[in-house]
């Protein structure tokens, strides 16, 4: 099997003197969808900042591509065709749709601008009704939209996605799901997708890590880890 | 779009409770009697070479019987409970006629700008107040690249534009440099300033970076005071030559403008050209910030503004965008500050006080942060203002905080509060700010 795409070892991040990572170990290979679930403040968001720079990974290193992003600047990580949809969704507020969207296809520098935005209003439709709006105007799950289709319009072979479903209606939380795992089938987009909501990720996902308190405690594959009993019991049952 | 809450029918409130509106305006009457007992009603008087106590009670019982009326006339109407919040005063169908006057507005307003000059009873102080208003207009629009667009609260923009000003005194007074070569040198200098203020503030924000930038306005007027030697200290530097007309002088002799076109020598020359002057760099201001804002860099700036963390996963350099932002702000003060000096003759450091970097923000704020128009309307509406209560001394601040705060209160984002995006699908389609909460995008 050829090397991950992406490939953390050993990170760990720090906030002050708290450790938020501890050694974190995670792969993921091009073309799957890997999902990391855990508990609310296990780290799974710190995870997903440090692979893009913000804050450092301390020790430990991560590779992408092959080639050691540890160090670099979160913006030049940008360019690497790694795009985030980060917790909260981060859009924009006093922008307009398609300006939200514009910024997202800053780095290819607009070269296929056109393009990528008919693409974005076929795969989210309601996008192109809400063009000309503000992005602070938009639903939850418009919001979310948004945020995907404007990480997305960079072209990223890596899509790092931190709680789509978070606040959302379950319905528009298995829209998003499901386009999520459209992109994958079709285009062969690499998904990690960090999410609360463990039994959509997992079904979602073909492999799968759970973390707790900065470390990772369970891998394998999506539907396999959904049977695991200790799994079910934390993160399953009572929760759904 | 859903429909404002308050459209729905107001339910007409209930009778308001005048027990607690009585109570209330008691205890208001009871902390005035307390704080104009000592205040108003005792007066210190000099009589026989001693100091004696007045009693004026009749002062006393004025104001509590101003405050105890009022505030139960207010308890009963405005304050009342379940009044319900009332309709706002400019609803979404003004807002939309507004909108369709303010497609003429800026056109109109620059054709009278134009003209100024030339309409019929239009002297040579009104020329000269226009002046006044625009060198402000164009420092409005420069600050609102970093405070309007960028989103960074600028407190110490004057610093650039007394870094303008006395780049052009000491060019000119002591190596004789013209205005025309000065202009950009004095626009570049204050850029070099705002990238040096820039680097230590990049990752300061709101309140943090509103009080650093306000010490580097002080700081820079307090070395201006200071620096004897260079500035001249309080007394600053006199005879600032004036700019020449493509090398004409404005003088009366022969060469003079006057005598060059065949016109009669007038004071008036200069003050008419010194406004075409001040008129031709706030419009190159405005064209290069609309320009910008629709460029990458201008989006990238309104992104910074919006989201730093989205911005930079976004591939966004934010350290640069940050420095681009305070440097091409600076850069129009700077020119503003070599216009300004040149029309004084003189620059001393009384003229940068933090006040002026408040009234330029003030503008900003008034105008609509990111609104062109809005910017040079409050700048008309200050400092306009400001000249024609000149008379009124003593109240002219009074009635300038009365009204900045009632704009505060019925246009929250500013006059014009609209913005219009800088990308558009099929139509052209300017978002109304107060459909979206303050705060919240």
């Amino acid at each position: 099997m050829s090397a991950p795409l992406l490939s953390l070892r050993g990170v760990t991040a720090y906030y002050g003197a708290i450790a938020a990572l501890k050694g974190v170990d995670v792969d993921v290979n091009a073309g799957e969808i890997v999902t990391l679930i855990g508990a609310n403040g296990a780290g799974k968001s710190t995870l997903m900042m440090t692979i893009f720079g913000a804050p450092q990974a301390r020790d430990g290193s991560i590779v992408y591509d092959g080639q050691d992003i540890t160090r670099m600047p979160t913006h030049e990580i940008a360019r690497l065709k790694i795009a985030q949809s980060p917790e909260g969704r981060r859009i924009f507020g006093r922008m307009s749709v398609l300006e939200n969207l514009k910024m997202g296809a800053a780095v290819t520098g607009f070269a296929h601008y056109d393009e990528d935005l008919e693409r974005m209003f076929a795969i989210f439709p309601r996008l192109k009704e809400r063009a000309n709006q503000r992005g602070g105007t938009l639903s939850g799950g418009e919001q979310q939209m948004l945020a995907i289709a404007r990480a997305l319009m960079s072209r990223p072979r890596l899509l790092l996605l931190d709680e789509p479903s978070l606040g959302l209606a379950p319905l528009v939380a298995k829209q998003i799901f499901s386009v999520v795992a459209d992109l994958n089938r079709e285009e062969g987009l690499t998904v990690f997708l960090v999410e609360q909501n463990a039994y959509h990720a997992l079904k979602l996902a073909h492999r799968g890590y759970v973390m707790v308190n900065g470390k990772i405690t369970l891998s394998g594959q999506g539907r396999e880890l959904l049977e695991r009993p200790e799994v079910r019991a934390a993160y399953l049952e009572g929760g759904r | 779009m859903a429909a404002p809450a308050s459209d729905a029918p107001v339910q007409k409130a209930p009778a308001p409770a005048i027990v607690p509106a009585i109570k209330d305006a008691a205890i208001a009457a009871l902390i005035t009697l307390g704080l104009a007992a000592p205040i108003m009603g005792l007066v210190t008087v000099q009589s026989l070479g001693k100091v004696q106590l007045e009693p004026h009670w009749m002062r006393v019982v004025l104001a509590v019987a101003v405050v105890f009326v009022g505030r139960l006339v207010l308890n009963l109407t405005l304050w009342a409970p379940r009044a319900g919040k009332s309709a706002p005063l400019i609803t979404p169908e003004v807002e939309a006629q507004l909108k369709a006057v303010t497609r003429y507005a800026a056109p109109v307003a620059l054709a009278i700008a134009v003209l100024l000059p030339f309409v019929p009873g239009v002297e040579r102080t009104t020329v000269d107040l226009a002046t006044l208003v625009l060198i402000y207009v164009m420092l409005g629009w420069g600050l609102n690249i970093v405070v309007g667009l960028a989103g960074l609260l600028d407190l110490g923009y004057v610093a650039f534009y007394a870094v303008g000003a006395y780049s052009y005194a000491l060019l000119s007074t002591q190596f004789g440099v013209s205005f025309w070569l000065c202009l950009p040198l004095a626009g570049i200098l204050a850029a070099l300033w705002g990238v040096m203020l820039g680097f230590p503030v990049l990752r300061l924000r709101g309140d943090y970076l509103a009080i650093v930038t306000l010490a580097f306005g002080e700081i820079i007027r307090i070395v201006l005071l200071n620096w004897q030697s260079v500035t001249g200290g309080p007394n600053g530097i006199p005879n600032i030559p004036k700019p020449t007309f493509f090398g004409i002088d404005f003088t009366p002799g022969p060469g003079g403008f006057a005598d060059t076109f065949g016109l009669t020598p007038s004071g008036v020359h200069r003050v008419i050209f010194m406004y075409y002057l001040i008129l031709a760099l706030a419009l190159f201001t405005n064209y290069v910030v609309l320009r910008l804002r629709r460029l990458p860099i201008g989006r990238a700036w309104e992104a910074l503004r919006e989201d730093e963390i989205a911005c930079r996963s976004l591939g966004v350099n934010t350290v640069n965008t940050k420095l681009t932002a305070f440097a091409l702000g600076a850069m129009f003060a700077g020119f503003a500050g070599s216009f300004f000096a040149t029309r004084q003759s003189l620059v001393s450091p009384e003229s940068f006080t933090f006040i002026e970097s408040a009234l330029i923000l003030a503008i900003v704020v008034l105008g609509g942060m990111g609104s062109q128009f809005g910017v040079a309307l409050a700048a008309l509406l200050m400092i306009g203002g400001f000249e024609l209560f000149r008379e009124f001394e003593d109240y002219r601040m009074m009635v300038f905080g009365v009204v900045m705060v009632l704009i505060m209160v019925w246009r929250p984002r500013g006059i014009v509060s609209s913005r219009s995006p800088s990308v558009f699908l099929k139509e052209r389609k300017a978002i109304s700010g107060s459909l979206v909460q303050e705060g919240h995008g």
